[in-house]
């Protein structure tokens, strides 16, 4: 019985080592030698200079303000999804799915052709005589390709958390004399934060390490980690320092599931 | 005693085309114990949800104290509810928990900090301040639930089912202490339950409510004693509920016997249903009997022997100390005050129809 569970679960396992384990080891390989293959810390040392610096800090700020975003955009939404009940919310859903049946290339593409010079979003500005808007191949772009692409992520988990919570809690609360705001902010909001820590590392881990959004929307002039990563393996051919500022990137991304799982635990330790 | 603390006046509420309520009028006396009883689905939760704030009435209005609350929400009203499943705020300490509605309010954290010691003596939970809701048991969980909404001094406390999700044993022990906890505290209580035994025991008034309507407001005792109609008969405790015909003043024929009685007014040769609670029928023998019949089934209940037995084609249930075997031949006699006479519903929609106030 156990083997037969074990041969089972061997493709995965095999899938495991050969495209999750093996590639890790790999980029800590590279990340850690030089071209000679000798040990060196260079490729890792090399996020200091100002150009990596630079496009990890812009990581880091575009990914928090696209995450803050979607979190304000998606509380919302997820209460009212949650409100409604199953049965009437399916139509909302199902809008709010559509988008995501299409491919995510195929979705920032579309969002370049909106927002080019001489594209749609304009082209309806300057037939109502009104200002264009300049905003591809900017940070702005970008934080909006960032924000459609992953609020999908956060709602979910938002919504999951918000319609776990007993209304009679909220009505309890209501009873005991808190009004609407006292209401949400000492009942609703402590009680949905599991559902606010998953959504924050689900749009904010791939938002940091994104290069398509930000090569699509963002020109070449505006260059993300991801971006430079992506250049060191495709044009630059370096691999050792493609690899050594993935390591770093991994670090970025375990502190922020180390520090959000901190936050999880206060609100799980409370509802032990 | 007399002062009408709520009066629900015209009350209608329906959610698409299910009448929940029609045309409700009722009202709770100051320091009254009020039951609404009913099977699920007769209205009683949405009356006491009204009451409460959390939901709109169709038509009609809510009086507190005389003044009108219909469109008071929850937070403004002087009022506090024990929800079904005790709904205890999770991510605080049973401290905070009793503290919220007082924190909201703006006291003093003296005040507070007595209250809490004062409300968890009450609920003879002394020492559990630091510790969460999931840490403890279901019982011990709706006591900090009344707790955290006596601490508020509310003028009327609304209970919706707060027993019903508790083992028999701890149900009983939580009636004594929630009707303690009532002539302690001096508060008016609505209650709501489907349980007719936790009415009966501890209710001033119980309102039986079936299909939106009431059917009968009374006493425990009346409502058990003097059914005012088969459904409530049915509803409380066990009953024999026989066709019958009302022959004259003080006299009925069922079952093709006669049957002398103490009721009046009913006319003559008129339908009506006889109701005859199960441990009023005497079990004699046979030739001392009005009636014969068979006793079928027999069940030792432990304060007393519940029997079925098969009498001019009706199945009598039984209660009696005197145990008589299957297949053992009796007569049956019920005394003149024990038989309950009804009208007979003139239609289906007329069985629903409550009584006026």
């Amino acid at each position: 019985m156990k083997n037969k569970k074990n041969l089972l679960a061997s493709p995965f396992i095999i899938w495991s080592i050969a495209f999750i384990v093996l590639p890790l080891c790999m980029v800590f390989y590279y990340g850690l030698t030089d071209k000679t293959g000798a040990f060196t810390l260079d490729n890792i040392i090399s996020i200091a200079t100002a150009e990596h610096s630079k496009a990890l800090w812009l990581s880091l700020l575009l990914s928090f303000i696209s995450t803050v975003i979607c979190l304000l955009l998606g509380y919302p939404l997820a209460s009212i999804l949650a409100k409604l009940g199953k049965n009437k919310n399916s139509l909302i859903v199902f809008i709010f799915i559509l988008p995501m049946w299409m491919n995510f290339l195929l979705r920032t593409l579309a969002w370049q052709t909106l927002l080019e010079k001489t594209g749609v979003i304009n082209s309806v500005l300057q037939f109502l005589h009104l200002p264009t808007l300049n905003i591809i191949n900017t940070a702005y772009a970008i934080v909006l390709g960032m924000v459609y692409n992953f609020l999908p992520f956060m709602v979910l988990p938002l919504y999951n958390s918000l319609t776990k919570i007993d209304p009679n809690v909220i009505n309890a609360a209501r009873d005991l004399g808190a009004n609407g705001l006292q209401t949400f902010i000492r009942i609703t909001l402590p009680l949905s934060i599991p559902g606010i820590i998953s959504g924050i590392t689900m749009v904010f881990v791939p938002a940091l390490t994104t290069f398509v959004i930000s090569s699509l929307l963002g020109g070449s002039k505006i260059l993300l980690i991801g971006n430079v990563i992506e250049q060191q393996f495709t044009q630059a051919s370096n691999w050792n320092l493609g690899s050594g500022l993935s390591i770093v990137l991994m670090l970025f991304i375990i502190i922020n599931m180390v520090v959000t799982s901190l936050f999880d635990k206060d609100g799980e330790g409370a509802v032990l | 005693m007399s002062t009408k603390l709520i009066d629900l006046q015209h009350i209608s509420k329906s959610y698409g085309n299910n009448i929940v309520l029609d045309d409700m009028n009722l009202y709770i006396r100051e320091n009254e114990f009020l039951t609404l009883l009913g099977p699920s689905g007769c209205g009683k939760t949405t009356t006491l949800r009204i009451i409460g704030g959390f939901e709109n009435p169709d038509s009609g209005c809510v009086l507190f104290n005389g003044q009108d609350i219909t469109n008071l929400p929850p937070n403004k009203r002087q009022l506090n509810t024990v929800f079904q499943k005790y709904a205890l705020f999770t991510h605080m300490t049973i401290e905070e928990n009793i503290a919220f509605g007082l924190k909201i309010k703006g006291k003093s954290a003296q005040y507070i900090k007595d209250k809490i010691k004062y409300a968890l003596k009450l609920v003879n939970l002394d020492g559990y301040e630091k510790r969460m809701p999931d840490s403890l048991s279901g019982g011990q969980q709706q006591r900090i639930a009344i707790a955290r909404a006596i601490v508020n001094e509310p003028k009327l406390l609304l209970l919706d089912e707060p027993l019903g999700a508790l083992e028999l044993k701890l149900r009983q022990d939580m009636q004594y202490e929630l009707i303690r906890l009532k002539n302690e505290l001096g508060i008016t209580f609505i209650y709501v339950t489907h349980d007719q035994e936790e009415a009966l025991t501890m209710s001033d008034t119980i309102v039986v409510m079936n299909q939106g309507y009431i059917q009968q407001i009374g006493t425990p005792e009346d409502i058990y004693n003097e059914p005012e109609n088969a459904f409530v008969a049915d509803f409380i405790g066990d009953s024999n509920i026989i066709d019958g015909i009302m022959i004259r003043d003080e006299l009925v024929s069922f079952l093709g016997a006669k049957f002398p009685c103490v009721d009046k007014g009913f006319g003559e040769n008129k339908p009506v249903d006889v109701v005859i609670r199960p441990e009023d029928v005497c079990l004699v023998a046979p030739e001392n009997g009005v009636i014969q019949g068979e006793v079928t089934h027999l069940i030792f209940k432990g304060v007393h022997y519940e029997m079925e037995v098969m009498a001019n084609g009706f199945e009598w249930l039984v209660h009696s100390t005197m145990m008589f075997p299957v297949g053992a031949k009796v007569g049956i006699k019920i005394d003149p005050f024990n038989i309950q006479i009804m009208n007979k519903p003139a239609s289906e929609d007329e069985e629903a129809v409550g009584v006026e106030e």
